[in-house]
């Protein structure tokens, strides 16, 4: 039998159709290789029995005749979703133990679907990071390793675990989250396909809040038709999130193969700042080539306020999660830290919450706590909500324009899991390059388009007008068929 | 802006996250780093501009009103640290 | 209405501004599916939502929004097509999701008025703020533990309208006044049961005083969550002095939330809220902003009822009542409908009497609402026309209505059955003079003699023999005649 976790979602969906093999079988071959592969650390949970029960399941619909677009595809699920019965930490002490007694709607969407958990995934702290370093958990591993240079690198973050998973084979398809790029750039780092679409087009009901008016699911997969496939389950109106769209899903695999020809790229002139990486540039030049010589016509545009992106999301991305996170006060669920006996509610609240959260997120919620406090509202939150307005208004201006626009995905490739990242600024700038498109609500994704010069996989981010991920997978698909990039085999 | 200790004392408190006295300087001093660099939105125009404060401009759907969840205490209860007939308990409130 | 602090240094008036938070009517809460009923076990009419449980996501209830908009026209006030929830956060052990869900800088309904109907039948006009909607907290029991609260969700997430006035009102007693007003409104609309014993209406003061003259406002204290119009004035009047105490003194007043002790009879500070607030408000980013058009409030503009200022007018013209007796039959629409239907084509002056009096002494004794009455409309009514067309007389009248409060009978039955028919027959009510006049043959020389002041004695002697019977008015004619010289 052929390695079945080479296959794509694709190839595995035709072939279990085609009764090749069953979807048993391909669960075992996933569950072996995430035996195989616990040194990445991708996942906080496992589900192996569940897994097994629920590909029993899809062999018995198959029989039936009543598969559903992603029967028997074993998934890894990020751990910020929700999931009924099943531990859900977002990474966090605080919510260690956790067992929801709901399903969040895009995992229930996947589990309608036919689709196989796997388990959970690891993350970055309740979605907070771009190395996977602040899990509670510990770090996620990079599959890739460099060519000429020793020790693991980080797959970036805050969805690390989803891409190491996928890109490592141990699953064939993996949800994220991206808040500010955290589906994309870990897709970067680690030579995958990773797809924030449009805000509204995948429900958050069951979600673990992170940023409410930034957040969004997303599909991470080893090419551009399975995220298709993955994205055309995942997303649809539900009517239990008010800022979920009452659209149609579109069949998001159908918009594959209409290539660019006639298209228009925007090429924003202020993502290539003095000091851009050399070889990130580059590849960025190659992917401008790549879409001209598929008959698009790349068109300089300008984003002025892409400078101001980053500090903006750096006020409104805290000040929502200082809020969202308030609930976790060790009372209803989680963690709760007790001081001696007679210990008021606030000193419980205090201690629970100091021992509960990492150090990110500790400093999140106090620079979110800050910039919403009295005499200081209007000065920062209410100051970047009007900034982030102008950000948006640039995208709509573009897409006056222009039908798409491709920019780099991250300003380098993975970096050392021991480089010392004490600065958090420089942290922060990981995600320079997604972070706009997450603040203006439109979708991106991240295509890997080629490796540096230590072998290292970087990739290109497609953005497209709100509601148009029809085109944005088509001008990811004319890369990925230019780049034809070597992605990793599955281990051994 | 650099932030004080008794600022930092002063958010941690309404965050409800316990500081200890002895990392109050270093956290004060990462957070005031993050504030200077976000000030620099300062330099922005926004004279006339109208805030965006959600991710989307859909219109705010409504329910009916009828009741469709509860009657799950169970449920409700199943994770809490401490419960006691069918309560929450939580260290005495005095008011 | 004046009220005045008689101090040391000189006279003090009161500023009072009243913020009410009334329970919306409606099955399910403001943003989740769970039942907004009052009473059940604990956490069982609690969803996910409602606990604060992770992912969870707020939907909105179309009828606590149209609820809010008629409560808004119900109180003359401008409704603002597009408000915006925003998130209060702050930490306490009954609201899990560590903010509340409420309205900010631009609430659901914004300026209005409330009339006053003042005891001398005079009225005052009370300024309203605004109105918002926002979530109600779960409940914490302090007494059921020695080292414990405990936690019942069931009301966390029901819908409240916020109602604040204007700091209009200047005495306790207008305080009251306006909360039975608001109260009137509120269940002539349909959009709150008004009761402050279960906590569907609950009243926090903000009070200070200042020396009568002065128009700057001193230092407020928040009285929280008075749970009875009394109690309220009670709390005011006490608070009152005491600012007034304090600044005689020497003494500041520090602003700062307050707790008022009924059995007791003051106020003191809460030990729970000593620490400065800062809410942080923001704009809910789980919820866009709230919209609707003029044709939505104009459906609703048009399924308002009658309100009771309107009716008040009415009872005036239509009824010829005075304004004092109009305000007390319209302040409870049930009082109201009632009074319309015994007045309805009859007296409207004897009909109130009856209501007013009569009616309304019976329900005070049993301590039942008029829908309860023991006497129906009707039947008074009919009890009425009886007095009208002479049947009974009004001390007739009064013994059949006491027949008809224990036996809940008609009065036409009740007059049939006791026999208690006035009699007008000439020829019979002759008779019974007759023998009175040969049985007192003293009495008639007196009268003749010009002691006419014992008429009412022959009239009674009368009554006496016909078993009361006897038509009053035709008796003494009748006697005057016989007894004439
Ligand atoms: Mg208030
Ligand atoms: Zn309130």
């Amino acid at each position: 039998m052929t390695d079945l976790t080479s296959l794509t979602i694709a190839a595995a969906r035709d072939k279990l159709a085609n009764k090749e093999f069953t979807a048993l079988e391909l669960t075992e071959a996933h569950l072996e290789a995430m035996d195989k592969s616990k040194d990445l650390n991708a996942f906080i949970t496992t589900t192996a029995d569940l897994a097994r029960a629920r590909a029993k399941e899809s062999d018995a619909r198959f029989q039936r005749g009543t598969a559903g677009a992603l029967e028997g595809i074993p998934l890894g699920i990020k751990d910020l979703f929700c999931t009924e019965g099943v531990e859900t930490t977002a990474g966090s002490h605080i919510l260690e133990g956790f067992k929801p007694p709901y399903e969040s709607t895009v995992s229930q969407k996947l589990r309608d679907g036919g689709a196989v958990m796997l388990g959970k995934l690891n993350m970055d702290e309740f979605a907070m990071g771009s190395s996977n370093l602040s899990s509670y958990f510990g770090p996620v591993k990079n599959p890739w390793k460099a060519k000429n240079r020793d020790g693991d690198l980080v797959p970036g973050g805050s969805s690390g675990g989803s891409a190491a998973a996928v890109a490592g084979h141990l699953v064939m398809g993996a949800t994220g989250t991206d808040t500010g790029g955290s589906i994309r750039q870990p897709a970067s780092f680690c030579g995958i396909v990773g797809v924030k679409p449009t805000y509204g087009r995948c429900s958050r009901w069951g979600i673990v809040a992170f940023a409410s008016s930034l957040d969004q699911a997303g599909p991470m997969t080893r090419n551009v038709r399975d995220a298709a496939i993955m994205l055309t389950v995942m997303c649809g109106h539900d009517p239990k999130d008010s800022t979920s769209a009452p659209l149609a899903v579109p069949d998001f695999e159908a918009a594959l193969g209409q290539g660019v020809k006639g298209l228009r790229i925007g090429i924003p002139k202020e993502y290539r700042p003095e000091g851009l990486n050399g070889e990130v540039a580059a590849l960025w030049d190659k992917g401008i080539q790549w879409l001209k010589a598929a008959g698009a016509t790349p068109v300089e545009i300008s984003l002025p306020h892409t400078k101001s992106a980053l500090p903006t999301y750096y006020i409104v991305a805290p000040a929502e999660a200082s809020s969202n996170l308030a609930r976790y006060d060790g009372v209803r669920f989680g963690l709760r830290e007790r001081g001696l006996l007679g210990d008021s509610l606030d000193s419980m609240y205090s201690k629970t919450r100091a021992a509960g959260f990492g150090t990110e997120v500790k400093r999140r919620i106090l620079i979110g706590t800050y910039v919403l406090s009295a005499g200081y509202y209007d000065a920062y939150y209410l100051k970047a909500q009007k900034v982030r307005a102008l950000i948006a208004k640039d995208f709509t201006d573009a897409f006056d324009k222009v039908d798409a626009i491709l920019t780099p995905t991250a300003p380098t490739a993975a970096f050392g899991l021991d480089d010392k990242q004490d600065d958090p600024i420089a942290m922060y700038l990981n995600d320079v390059f997604t972070v706009p498109a997450s603040l203006a609500g439109i979708p991106g994704a991240s295509v890997p388009a080629g490796l540096n010069s230590e072998g290292l996989p970087l990739g290109l981010q497609v953005l497209t007008k709100r509601w148009d991920e029809e085109t944005m997978f088509r001008v990811c698909q004319v890369l990925e068929e230019a780049a034809n990039f070597p992605s990793l085999k599955a281990r051994p | 802006m650099s932030l004080d200790n008794a600022t930092i004392r002063r958010i941690a408190t309404l965050a409800r996250i316990e500081v200890p006295a002895a990392e109050l300087e270093a956290a004060a001093a990462k957070l005031s780093g993050i504030l200077s660099w976000i000030e620099q939105l300062r330099e922005v125009n926004t004279d006339n501009v109208t805030p965006m404060s959600g991710g989307t401009d859909l219109k705010l759907p409504w329910r009916a009103d009828i009741v469709t969840e509860g009657g799950q205490p169970d449920q409700v209860l199943a994770n809490a640290p401490e419960a006691h007939g069918g309560f929450f308990v939580v260290p005495k409130v005095v008011e | 209405m004046s009220y005045v602090i008689k101090g040391e240094t000189g006279d003090w008036e009161v500023v009072i501004g009243l913020e009410v938070h009334a329970q919306v009517i409606a099955k399910s809460k403001l943003f989740s599916g769970a039942s907004a009923d009052f009473g059940a076990g604990p956490n069982t009419q609690v969803s996910f939502i409602d606990a604060g449980m992770p992912g969870m996501l707020p939907v909105i209830n179309e009828h606590c929004v149209a609820q809010a908009v008629r409560t808004g026209l119900g109180l003359k006030a401008k409704i603002n097509q597009r408000s915006v929830f925003a998130r209060k956060n702050y930490f306490y052990a009954d609201m899990p999701q560590g903010y509340q869900i409420s309205q900010y800088d631009m609430p659901i309904v914004g300026e209005g008025m409330l009339i006053l109907d003042m005891p001398d039948g005079g009225t005052r006009a009370i300024g309203i703020e605004r109105l918002h909607l926002e979530q109600d907290a779960g409940k914490s029991i302090h007494d059921m533990h020695a080292s414990s609260s405990l936690i019942d969700l069931n009301r966390s997430g029901v819908a409240l309208m916020e109602i604040v006035s204007k700091p209009d009102l200047r005495t306790p007693e207008e305080a009251g006044i306006y909360l039975k007003k608001l109260r009137s409104i509120l269940r002539y609309l349909g959009t709150c049961d008004g009761n402050m014993e279960e906590g569907s209406l609950r009243c926090d003061a903000n009070v200070s005083v200042r020396p009568v003259g002065s128009v700057d406002l001193r230092t407020r204290c928040e009285i929280k969550n008075v749970n009875s119009v009394r109690f309220v004035m009670e709390a005011i009047a006490y608070e009152a002095q005491r600012h007034v105490d304090v600044y005689e003194s020497g003494g500041a007043i520090a602003q700062e939330t307050r707790l008022f002790d009924a059995n007791k009879g003051e106020t003191r500070t809460m030990r729970s809220k000593e620490m400065a607030h800062d809410y942080r408000y923001f704009p809910d980013p789980d919820l866009l902003p709230l919209e609707f058009d003029d044709a939505y409030v104009a459906k609703i503009k048009a399924t308002l009822p009658e309100l009771p200022d309107d009716k008040k007018a009415r009872f005036i013209t239509d009824y010829g009542l005075n304004a004092y007796d109009a305000g007390v039959l319209v302040a409870d629409q049930d009082n109201a409908a009632y009074f319309e239907a015994v007045a309805k084509g009859r007296d409207a002056k004897l009909a109130n009497n009856w209501v007013s009096s009569n009616v309304f002494a019976v329900l005070n004794a049993r301590n039942v609402p008029i829908t309860e009455s023991p006497v129906s409309a009707k039947h008074l009514g009919r009890l009425l026309d009886l007095i009208s067309d002479n049947t009974l007389s009004s001390r007739m009248a009064k013994d059949v209505f006491e027949i008809m409060i224990e036996t809940g009978k008609d009065p036409e039955s009740i007059v049939e059955a006791g026999g208690m028919k006035q009699i007008t027959d000439t020829g019979a009510i002759e008779a019974a003079i007759d023998q009175v006049v040969a049985q007192n043959a003293d009495k008639v020389a007196q009268y003749r003699a010009g002691k006419v002041q014992i008429m009412g004695w022959f009239v009674g002697q009368v009554m006496k023999a016909t078993q009361g019977k006897a038509s009053p008015a035709l008796c003494s004619e009748l006697l005057t005649k016989k007894l004439a010289p």
